[in-house]
This record gives C-alpha cells, sequence and structure tokens, in this order.
C-alpha cells in the first residue's frame, strides 16, 4: 500500500465529510427557510445575506448550552447514544459514488471514498445501526415519554426497512451487483432506474422518509404527544448531534436516492462531455448533476413535510406492512417475469 | 334555492361521506395535488413584515400611544380637570393640576393646567374612555400612530409628559396645514 493511494483517499474522504457536515448544516437553514417560504413567509434573515450565516449562529448557540445530564444510572450510554446516531450518519457516505475518474497528477483518481462491492449491503447494515443511537440515548434518558418516542422509532424503523430492501431486490435484479458504482454505471449505459422501476422508486421513497423520521413519518418526535421524542433530556451539543444526525441522515439517504433511481453523476450528454471536453470537466459535471439531483431531494423532503400531515400510528404500521412490503414482493415478481421474457 | 345552500361567505363546501374513487384510495395523486398546492405557495408574495426596516400603516382609528394635544397657537390643551383619570376603567391615569401663571399664557391655553401627567402602560387597556371624557379635545390615542414600546424596568411604563405631550414640531406642522386649508 503506498502512500499515494493513503493520501489519496484520505483527501476524499475529508471532503466528502466536510461536505456532508456542510450540507446537514445548510439543511438546516433550507428547512427553515423553505418551511418559511411554503407559509408565505421570509425566514431567517437577519444572520448574513439571507439568513446564511444562520447555521454558524445556532451552532454557537448549541455549543455554549448547558450541558445537562438527567437523574440516570446510564451516564455512559447517555453519552453514547448521540455519538452513535452521528457516526452512523456520517460514515453511510464512504460507498456513494460521487463522480467518475477525474485525471489529476498524472493518476485518475476516483471521487468515491471506497468501492466495496457489497455497498448496498453496507448501506442497509448501517443504517439499520442507526436506530441504536435513538434506542440507546432515550433508554438512557430515564424519561418515559423518550422511552415510548424510541419503540416507536425502532418499530417504525425495522418495518420499513423490509419493505426498502425488497425494493432494493428489484434493482439488484436487475444490476447484478451489489456495488453503488455498478449500479451507477449500468445506469449510464441503460438508462435511469426510475424509469424502470417506478413502483420500486416510490416504495423506496416512502421507506427513506420512514427511515429518516421525517414527515409524514415522525413520530418518533411528534411534539403534541411526546414532548420532543426521544432527544426529551438532551441538551447542548449532544442535541446538536441528534439534530446534524438527521439532517446529515436526510442527505445520505438522497444521495442514495440520487445513486440508486437518478442515475447517480450521470447526466445525459455524459458520454459527448467525457469525448470532447475530457473526463475531468465530465467527472466535474457529473458530480454537480449528482449535487443537483440531492439538493432536489433535500427539497423533496422539506416539501413534502409542509404539505402531508403526520400518520396515526396503526396507520403507520398499516402502509409498512400491509401495502408496501405486498407490493414490493409484486414488484420483484414483475421484475423476474419481465427479465425472463425480454432476454 | 333552500336555506341550507345559502352561503354568505362564498366558501361553504359540502361535506360527504362518499366511497373514495380509486384514484384517491391510492393516496399518491391527491399527494401530489397537495403538493401542487404547496408548490404554488413557494413562490406567492410574502405578507412578512420586515418590522425594524418597515412598518406597518396604522388604521385611523388604531388606539396607540396617548398624546396630549396642542392647540394651533402650540398651547397644551389640558386643563387638569380629572375626567380622563376619572374615566378610566383600569385606574391609569395620574395628574397634579398647576395655576398658570401670567408668563405662561403661551404655553398653556386654559388658566389650569397639568403640571404632572402620567400613564401608566403596564395598567393601560387602550380602550380611549379618556379621550371619550376629555372636554378640551387633549388626549387622543389615535394621533401618535406608535405601539407603546417594550421595555426592562416597570418604571419605564410610566409615561409622563415628556413623553405625552406632542412635539412641537408636529404642531408647528399642523398649524402650518390648517393655516393652508
Amino acid at each position: 500500500m503506498d502512500s499515494v493511494f493513503i493520501i489519496e483517499k484520505s483527501a476524499i474522504i475529508v471532503a466528502v465529510f466536510a461536505l456532508t457536515m456542510l450540507m446537514a448544516m445548510y439543511s438546516t437553514w433550507a428547512e427553515r427557510k423553505v418551511a418559511a417560504f411554503l407559509q408565505d413567509r421570509v425566514g431567517p434573515n437577519r444572520a448574513g445575506w439571507g439568513g446564511l450565516l444562520q447555521p454558524l449562529a445556532d451552532g454557537a448557540k448549541l455549543f455554549t448550552k448547558e450541558e445537562f445530564f438527567p437523574n440516570t444510572p446510564n451516564k455512559f450510554l447517555f453519552i453514547l447514544g448521540p455519538f452513535i446516531a452521528m457516526s452512523t450518519a456520517l460514515i453511510t457516505s464512504a460507498v456513494i459514488p460521487w463522480g467518475d475518474k477525474i485525471h489529476v497528477f498524472g493518476k485518475d483518481v476516483l471521487l468515491q471514498a471506497t468501492d466495496i462491492d457489497v455497498s448496498v449491503l453496507y448501506v442497509f447494515g448501517v443504517l439499520s445501526i442507526g436506530v441504536y443511537g435513538i434506542m440507546i440515548g432515550a433508554w438512557a434518558s430515564n424519561n418515559k415519554y423518550s422511552l415510548m418516542s424510541a419503540v416507536r422509532a425502532s418499530s417504525q424503523m425495522i418495518s420499513y426497512e423490509v419493505a426498502m430492501g425488497l425494493a432494493m431486490i428489484s434493482i439488484l435484479m436487475m444490476s447484478g451487483s451489489l456495488s453503488l458504482k455498478e449500479i451507477t454505471v449500468m445506469q449510464a449505459n441503460d438508462g435511469w432506474n426510475i424509469f424502470y422501476q417506478p413502483l420500486a422508486f416510490i416504495i423506496f421513497l416512502i421507506c427513506s422518509f420512514a427511515e429518516t423520521n421525517r414527515t409524514p413519518f415522525d413520530l418518533a418526535e411528534c411534539e403534541s404527544e411526546l414532548i420532543g421524542g426521544y432527544h426529551t433530556e438532551y441538551s447542548s451539543m449532544k442535541m446538536g448531534f441528534y439534530l446534524f444526525a438527521e439532517y446529515a441522515n436526510m442527505f445520505i439517504s438522497s444521495a442514495i436516492l440520487s445513486v440508486v433511481f437518478l442515475g447517480g453523476y450521470h447526466f445525459p450528454g455524459m458520454d459527448w462531455v467525457n469525448a470532447n471536453w475530457g473526463i475531468n470537466i465530465g467527472a466535474i459535471l457529473g458530480f454537480l448533476a449528482l449535487f443537483a439531483k440531492i439538493c432536489f431531494f433535500i427539497f423533496f423532503y422539506m416539501w413534502v413535510r409542509w404539505t402531508i400531515p403526520r400518520f396515526r400510528y396503526d396507520q403507520l404500521m398499516h402502509l409498512g406492512w400491509k401495502i408496501l412490503i405486498p407490493l414490493a414482493v409484486i414488484n420483484i415478481i414483475i421484475t423476474g417475469i419481465v427479465m425472463v421474457l425480454f432476454k | 334555492m333552500s336555506v341550507q345552500q345559502i352561503s354568505l361567505s362564498g366558501r361553504k363546501i359540502e361535506v360527504s361521506n362518499k366511497e373514495m374513487t380509486f384514484l384517491e384510495r391510492i393516496y399518491l395523486w391527491t399527494i401530489l395535488k397537495g403538493l401542487w398546492t404547496t408548490l404554488k405557495h413557494l413562490f406567492r408574495r410574502k405578507v412578512t413584515i420586515k418590522y425594524p426596516e418597515e412598518t406597518r400603516t396604522m388604521s385611523p382609528v388604531y388606539r396607540g400611544q396617548h398624546m396630549l394635544m396642542r392647540d394651533d397657537e402650540g398651547r397644551e390643551r389640558c386643563t387638569a380637570c380629572g375626567l380622563c383619570a376619572l374615566s378610566c376603567p383600569a385606574e391609569a391615569i395620574t395628574m397634579k393640576a398647576a395655576e398658570r401663571k401670567p408668563e405662561e399664557k403661551h404655553l398653556y391655553r386654559e388658566e389650569k393646567y397639568a403640571e404632572i401627567y402620567e400613564i401608566n402602560m403596564l395598567r393601560c387597556i387602550f380602550c380611549g374612555l379618556c379621550e371619550e371624557a376629555c372636554p378640551k379635545e387633549a388626549i387622543y390615542l389615535t394621533k401618535s400612530k406608535k405601539i407603546v414600546q417594550a421595555n426592562y424596568e416597570r418604571e419605564d411604563f410610566i409615561y409622563g409628559k415628556d413623553k405625552l405631550v406632542m412635539p412641537l414640531e408636529m404642531a408647528i406642522k399642523n398649524t402650518q396645514s390648517n393655516k393652508v386649508n
């Protein structure tokens, strides 16, 4: 293992980390801005131009808040909760292909932290660990509302992971690979998955709303019933980590949606750009295309938040188990039949 | 047209429990319609008034901070009769009367004037009964076009004559515009 390789990978990892943090930060700003605009308001506009410094102000505020510990026997777990939530939210981005190869310093550099051949499994695995952050933190809070919220969050995540995985299987049947890079390349050659698998896309989209605990499935933190949900007892930066993890999750799930269904860094005319303008410009444009898709999905999350009211708990379970899972299974069967017929 | 069908607001919507159609039951189409509604709001004109930079135009009958009026010659109209204090349901007004000296004729219109005139803005309910009670048309809630500002100390809410009496510039302006008319 040569040092150039380590430097190259470290640079990419740091860049991805910084990008995730930056996006999570500015998602909080965008959330408030979009919420305001959808309600005919203006939103934050005091800190910096258009309120652009608002996330910094929020961060400074959270840092300087009192570090409060509830009367709990599990101080260690109480600290571990936001730590797990934050780390799982951040490590998912390792397998996302941010762009094609670029040619710098006489070397081909792949814009991806690591291209492991089971990246889809990796993503699902890390997503499942994510619920431990909520569960452990809420359990250690020693608060009944937190615990109820954690119970809701975990049952919701378990239910929707099944449908999500089944929707993913139909994609994997088409690509024949578990690598996100391969899935992107396949889409670049054959066309985006959303056109072949619209049903899988809708199921995956709904499930990712549930997985990120966003409205209409934000039962884990519904204020009217559970105060703040799992982070009721949290304050200061631990609270900040939970909120941050939520937005980082949103960014990552938008990225996965874009990569799996909207062709990742592929954009119409990519081959032409690569052939005529060079692969570097192609890769940069590809990254921008992926970024635009991610931004669209983040906007979509916020847009839906202010459109659809929260589901009732039984409706949530009904939708997950009785509608989405059968639909996903039917989708797999149809995909299989079509693949056999047309190959 | 029967009484049941009349809609005074013109926005009456009949509630019905009819079976949902297939399109409504799969829910996605209705969600798309909802998304379209919210998307339209994204581009709508914002109703927010950015307060310190912009202020709302006040209604001509908006009752805000009181103003003790001056007449055309710039003299204070108040004669400290105490009717405003008497009429005040919140007992927010106190005053101390004094006799006008001969050299003060240009300052006060009547022979008696209010040496101290204080309104406790925390007590005041802005009902406007003082305005109605005043026989000299000396106190108005509609003229200052000001809202009573927030403050930190209770004492700071007791407004004396320094804050209540009409500023001289305003009196001069009023007199000039009256002359033109």
